[in-house]
């Protein structure tokens, strides 16, 4: 039997993974993207565990929910990310510069 | 027991958006304004069938104790809705004329509404994070809404990432919570706390759930997309930002830090104050240096969120109530401050750098006195309605023996003065740029004098407001 504490330490890494990834990461809007995606895993990760120690059921709902939630907001993402490489021609990340001060 | 009734006022503006949402795509070109008039009156029977519904006293839950009606979330929804139909008429002619598919600014913007409502009458933290998305997800949209425009579409991008971060961490802790605790609902959150005040995985996730928080306000060091946003988005979507939205943010982190973590009070006091001291410092400083009024604006706002974070920290029923009417009488002095802005803009030009507003007395007196009346209400002088708010919530930090924090607050409200006072100056002694008189509708026009009067009535009777802040949180 594996033990909650693992569960934990495997979403705490996947968490930190994206986060690094969201702030390292100088070149591509579509990789933060990705990253986003991982962070919303890494939490289902977290409530699975917990929901599984735990014999409540309610975590995993809202795991369910967190799915939905994180394909509609990556729809919206890459929605935003077409109209932006429209009026750019760019989706580098050093490159949203305009908006400063 | 699922008193499905309670939620009829978020049934029933659900079922106006879907109506909208097809409505519009039938409509000839036009007839476009149909959208607007669908949109202001399913606002004004939502507001209606809130009050209608709403307990007098107490709070009923619907939903298997997911969903809540009390004296907060009432008080809350109703200036929501009543704020949303002022945003709505203000930016009802900058829509036209912009060519912004304003079918979809107006499902949007209600989508954003109907998100706000759930935030409020949330009583788990699933139902929280549900509403907290339906208007993250909206606002998103709503700022990428011109598409041709390239800083538009930049500070959207920025809004999307920065604010999918903050529910990623958000909900990040939230599971921590869930695991420690055991439980979504807010109620048995608390009960579990009480026996267990040091648990160590529920402070763990009060700090990630307080990064949430403050990124959706806009607290510094959390506040890096609110000037871009400001900035970049079309002018009514930052009027919509600027106002409702606070109200919703102050009513999320009371329901998570106050009915969920009440017992943890002094774990997130000490992060609030931390938050609380950056964005009065952060926010007032760099205003300081701003060209442009729209980023100006949103400097303002994030020293504004210091000060409900200021009344939230303090922890007793007064400080609540204090900062609840802040956030109100903000959204309210907000909404006419981008409304006069929205007003000035013409075709094809935004009202962006702070020189714009030069010799608007000269150009339309009676906009030059309600921007006068709202910059003064942010600098906090009485007899408007701002001075109470600062009053109220000074009080209740001091009250808690944070008499230093008053100190910082009351400095850098000085501070604030000076960049408030510039732009009366230029509004009433510079020459104007363009002699041309500013003209707006008989309505939009009206709107805005009421919202400059308001500033000062409530400023005599801060009481009608604020008898049901009290009310709100007493026992």
């Amino acid at each position: 039997m594996i033990p909650l504490s693992y569960y934990l330490t495997l979403g705490a890494i996947l968490f930190g993974i994206s986060i690094a990834g969201i702030f390292l990461n100088r070149k591509n809007i579509i990789i933060i993207l990705m990253c986003i995606e991982l962070m919303l895993l890494a939490v289902n990760m977290n409530f699975i565990a917990f929901s599984y120690f735990l014999g409540d059921v309610a975590g995993q709902v809202f795991v369910f929910f967190i799915l939905t939630v994180a394909a509609a907001e990556a729809a919206i993402g890459l929605a935003i990310l077409v109209v932006l490489f429209r009026n750019r021609g760019t989706i580098n990340v050093a490159d949203l510069d305009q908006l400063q001060g | 027991m699922n008193n499905i009734g309670l939620a009829t006022p978020e049934i029933f503006l659900l079922c106006a958006i879907c109506i909208i949402l097809v409505g519009d795509l039938f409509v000839a070109e036009e007839r476009r304004p149909l959208a607007y008039m669908l949109s202001q009156v399913s606002l004004l029977i939502t507001l209606l069938l809130t009050w209608y519904i709403s307990p007098a006293t107490g709070s009923v839950t619907a939903f298997s104790g997911s969903f809540v009606m009390d004296q907060m979330s009432n008080v809350c929804k109703s200036w929501i809705l009543i704020v949303s139909i002022g945003v709505f008429l203000y930016s009802r002619d900058y829509v036209n004329s912009r060519k912004i598919t304003s079918g979809e600014y107006y499902t949007l913007a209600l989508s954003g509404v109907l998100g706000m409502m759930i935030m409020v009458s949330s009583s788990t933290m699933l139902t929280l994070y549900l509403g907290l998305e339906l208007l993250s997800l909206s606002l998103y949209a709503l700022v990428a809404l011109n598409r041709h425009d390239a800083r538009s579409s930049e500070a959207a991008m920025k809004y999307f990432v920065l604010g999918a971060l903050a529910s990623g961490a958000l909900l990040y802790g939230i599971s921590m919570i869930y695991g420690a605790t055991g439980s979504l609902h807010f109620d048995q959150i608390a009960v579990k706390l009480a026996e267990d005040s040091n648990s160590t995985a529920a402070i763990f996730g009060l700090a990630f759930v307080v990064v949430g928080i403050a990124f959706k306000f806009g607290a510094a060091p959390f506040h890096m997309w609110v000037p871009d946003v400001y900035d970049g988005a079309p002018t009514s979507v930052a009027l919509y930002i600027s106002a409702a939205p606070k109200i919703a943010a102050f009513a999320l982190a009371m329901r998570f830090l106050v009915d969920g973590l009440g017992t943890a009070h002094g774990s997130w006091q000490g992060m609030l104050i931390i938050l609380a001291v950056m964005s009065l410092v952060l926010g007032n400083i760099i205003a300081l240096a701003q060209v442009s009024f729209k980023r100006l604006l949103a400097y303002s706002t994030i020293s504004h969120v210091g000060f409900i974070l200021m009344g939230i920290l303090a922890g007793t029923n007064e400080g609540y109530a204090a900062a609840m009417f802040y956030a109100i009488t903000y959204a309210i002095t907000s909404m006419g401050a981008f409304g006069i802005i929205l007003a000035m803009d013409r075709m094809d030009v935004d009202i962006n750098l702070l020189t714009d507003l030069r010799g608007l007395f000269r150009r339309n007196p009676v906009y030059a006195a309600v921007m006068m009346v709202l910059l003064v209400s942010m600098t906090g002088v009485p007899p408007t309605v701002g001075f109470y708010a600062k009053l109220a919530v000074l009080k209740a930090v001091v009250d808690v023996d944070l008499i230093w924090l008053a100190v910082i607050a009351v400095v850098m409200s000085v501070v604030g003065a000076f960049y408030y006072l510039r732009v009366i100056k230029y509004m009433f002694f510079d020459d104007p740029a363009e002699p041309t008189p500013v003209v707006a509708p008989f309505d939009v026009q009206l709107g805005l004098t009421l919202n400059g009067a308001a500033m000062i009535f409530f400023g005599f009777f801060p009481g009608l407001i604020m008898v049901a802040c009290m009310a709100a949180f007493a026992g």
